[in-house]
């Protein structure tokens, strides 16, 4: 099956900026989704183990942004499955029999996962504390299998295997194991499982930050920000080592890709490595660069040879070069301040068994949230700006999947100012409340496991 | 039976799933839109809340797991749909969007103005959501849409009168199924006067969708001649159990019984849904693909079985203890809504 009609360079632009867009909205509520849950689950348990009120009050105020989230999530989710007809249908058309069954595993997950998170919401009342508890522990185990299932779908698109394909382009033989175990799934899938994490640990200790920025440092807040911070600071080690190794198998998987990441022309060794800097045909302007780094980085030896863009075509390279390089340049940027910030909290708190209090430690934490996400953002733009110009790598060309109806730009326009609205709700209602939060503090409907007994109002 | 056969029956128990539970789902919105103004509709509208509040996310689960089934199982046929009907299913999509913000916001921004905002979306994308997804099945049958990336006409495939009608039973369906579960709900509630409200609406709904089920099968003797064959011989058993499911709920409500009339609904909804499926077999697209020749590899609709077989025995204890907590008020945000009048 031949892709006889080129499709509207326009129509390609517009459906590439509306996928762009909607994962790059949805990736951030399916952080959340993946880890708000255990650190929801983290608070309950120290809760209900040392009788600690403030963690249980915790415990339930992130499950009510679990709830909202999670629901968003779900929407912005369904689209992405629409999209990959809507917009995709010549790639799921030929290779939704290949890696389809990823996304049924992870159907199997999101289901699960939906039904614990309603009995955990709204069992809060009437079930016993640690029935409550126990029944929030699949959530965190459904969200790790979720995005193992769905990342390792993008690992495919990276380095598909496990398919027979004819000679006129229709998959004849398939091998679930291999296309689910796909060279690229041992380092991608943990790399973003880690981001969700990192994402949203950072993500809810600043929130606590800028409450006590602003004067609130009582023990609710503290913990508030210990608990999310502690987690986040502990894994992002953990984070740079697995990027690290990602950055290393991405140079052996897919050397066009990791050439336009550091703008490497042509083929050599001694490369130098870059940081920042704009990306010419005659290599780096500006920007600082360390001689041999960048072999050094590939090979643990600055005489390992780092393939260049010049062994492919010019069409076989990805586009927007400089972006991607700056992209790559602020995620490992954005990684390394967050280890820093994890040695500032653990050498304060080795030293003195406290969170430092300072201002300028409160106001890193602060803004850790928001610079995680940009991580997150550009971590994402680094795999798929970089498979450019495939969609399915060496296998099938972006502009060979895309749909041929009419209208695309009209949906993406459409599907933008949906989403900002959606993106501006989400945050006013997040922070009405937080606002009703504070002026309840002492409402009794905000205690958990307080008095249960039989719905006095309901009439038998 | 072929496992191309038995992925389909699996896409199919799907598609019946979201019809129930979906329906219910997107019914309760339609009544919401139309409750009107003052006390007892706010009354209607808190019932409403309060009875899909714990299931609704799952309820909406069956949709992502018909598309992946189709994708995965039936590819050919996924791209074939999505591409030719691009503007009924963005428009579906779009939908689906402001419904589920709406409800999210709804629960959570009560004190905002926005509230009110909220709330009309729900309800006003209840009511287009279902009516396009009816039209893509209206679309479907009518064989409007060949194999190949939007190799259908754009428009005329989805707005000839049985993609209309079938979108406007899909609405009339939905909402009688929610007014069957609503009276329910009322009644654990301890509501008796919202039993009454939500029990002539299903009458009304019951009869609408009557109305609409009459003139479809008119425009399927037209326009979708192999499916009302499929219809009219195989799937008639089915159509039967429907009918006779429907009219039983319908002297059910009548005489104000307590039991049985939400299995009965269920069951009328879903014997048609099933009836639907026998009479277009063995097409996916009428006359167009059918399901082996647009079936994936052997392997992959070995996997998807399993996991099927994963999901049936994972997924149906978890989801029966859901709606069995629901049902025994043991998850809920709060006590029933509507207990402050004095019909109890």
């Amino acid at each position: 099956m031949t892709q006889l009609a080129v499709p509207l360079a326009s129509t390609l632009e517009a459906a590439r900026s509306q996928m762009a867009f909607t994962l790059g909205f949805h990736i951030i509520l399916a952080s959340l989704g993946v880890a708000l849950p255990a650190l929801m689950l983290i608070a309950n348990h120290r809760g209900l183990r040392r009788d600690d009120a403030d963690a249980l009050l915790l415990a339930r105020r992130w499950s009510k942004v679990v709830a909202v989230t999670f629901a968003v999530g779900a929407v912005t989710g369904t689209v992405l499955s629409f999209e990959f007809g809507l917009l995709w249908p010549e790639f799921t058309g030929r290779f939704g029999e290949v890696f389809g069954v990823l996304f049924a595993i992870e159907g199997i997950f999101f289901f699960l996962e939906a039904i614990f998170v309603a009995i955990y919401i709204f069992g809060w009342e009437r079930l016993s504390p640690w029935t409550h508890f126990w029944s929030g522990v699949p959530i965190p185990f459904c969200g790790l299998g979720g995005a193992f299932s769905v990342v390792a779908v993008n690992s495919w698109m990276n380095q598909p295997q496990g398919y027979t394909m004819s000679s006129g382009g229709e998959v004849t033989d398939v091998d679930p194991l291999k296309v689910i175990f796909n060279p690229a799934v041992p380092y991608e899938v943990p790399h973003m499982i880690l981001a969700a994490y990192l994402v949203t640990g950072f993500l809810v200790a600043s929130v606590y930050a800028v409450g006590m920025l602003r004067g609130r440092r009582d023990r609710y807040h503290r913990l508030g920000l210990l608990v999310p911070l502690t987690v986040a600071c502990a894994l992002a080690p953990v984070q740079f080592a697995v990027g690290d190794s990602a950055a290393r198998a991405i140079a052996k998987d897919q050397p066009i890709k990791f050439a336009a990441m550091e703008c490497v022309q042509t083929t050599a060794t001694h490369v130098t490595e870059y940081i920042y800097g704009r990306c010419t045909s005659e290599g780096v302007k500006g920007g600082v660069g360390i001689p041999g780094f960048d072999s050094f980085l590939v090979g643990f030896s600055t005489d390992t040879e780092v393939i260049g863009l010049d062994t492919v075509p010019a069409e076989d390279r990805p586009p927007a070069n400089t972006m991607l390089h700056w992209a790559f340049d602020t995620m490992v940027g954005i990684g390394s301040a967050m280890i820093a910030l994890g040695l500032w909290l653990g050498v304060v708190w080795w030293r003195r068994r406290e969170i430092p209090q300072t201002k300028w430690f409160l106001r890193a934490v602060a803004i850790s949230g928001v610079a995680a996400v940009v991580a997150l953002e550009c971590g994402w733009i680094v795999t798929e700006v970089g498979r450019q110009p495939w969609i399915v790598y060496e296998v099938m060309r972006t502009e060979d999947a895309v749909t041929q109806a009419d209208g695309v730009w009209v949906t993406f326009t459409l599907v933008v100012g949906l989403y900002v609205v959606l993106g501006a709700a989400l945050a006013i209602t997040l922070r009405a409340m937080a606002r009703r939060w504070r002026a309840a503090a002492e409402d009794d409907s905000e205690v958990p496991y307080g008095p249960s007994g039989p719905p006095a109002e309901v009439a038998r | 039976m072929s496992s191309a056969d038995a992925v389909a029956g699996v896409l199919w128990i799907g598609v019946t799933a979201y019809a129930v539970f979906g329906g219910a789902d997107f019914g309760a919105g339609f009544w919401s839109l139309f409750a009107g103004r003052g006390e007892r509709a706010r009354r209607a509208r808190d019932l409403i809340g309060w009875a899909i509040g714990p299931v609704w996310e799952a309820n909406h689960v069956w949709l992502i797991f018909v598309l992946v089934v189709l994708w995965t199982g039936f590819s050919t046929a996924f791209a074939s749909i999505f591409s030719t009907l691009f503007i009924p299913l963005s428009l579906a999509a779009i939908g689906i969007v402001l419904r589920g913000s709406g409800f999210a916001f709804h629960k959570t921004a009560r004190r905002l103005a926005g509230r009110r905002v909220a709330e009309r979306l729900f309800g006003l994308s209840s009511l287009l959501t279902p009516f396009f997804l009816g039209t893509v099945l209206g679309a479907i049958a009518s064989g409007e849409v060949p194999v190949g990336n939007a190799a259908g006409d754009p428009v005329s495939s989805w707005t000839g009168p049985l993609p209309l009608l079938l979108g406007a039973l899909s609405v009339a369906v939905s909402a009688y199924l929610a007014a069957v579960f609503l009276v329910s709900d009322a009644r654990r509630a301890g509501a008796a006067d919202l039993e009454r409200y939500f029990a002539a609406r299903a009458l009304g709904a019951a009869v609408a969708a009557g109305a609409l089920a009459v003139a479809g099968i008119v425009a399927l003797r037209a326009d979708a001649r192999f499916v009302y064959d499929g219809l009219t011989s195989a799937g008639l058993p089915l159509v039967i159990v429907s009918a006779v499911c429907g009219i039983a709920v319908l002297v059910l409500l009548r005489r104000g019984a307590r039991r049985g009339a939400r299995a009965l609904a269920v069951g009328a909804v879903a014997a048609v849904v099933c009836g639907w499926g026998v009479a277009q077999h063995p097409y996916l697209l009428p006359q167009e693909l059918t399901i082996d020749a647009g079936a994936a590899p052997t392997a992959t609709l070995t996997s998807l079985l399993i996991v099927f077989g994963v999901a049936v025995v994972l997924v149906i204890p978890s989801l029966a203890l859901l709606y069995t907590l629901a049902q025994r008020d043991l998850i809920a945000e709060g006590d029933a809504p509507v207990t402050d009048r004095g019909d109890r």
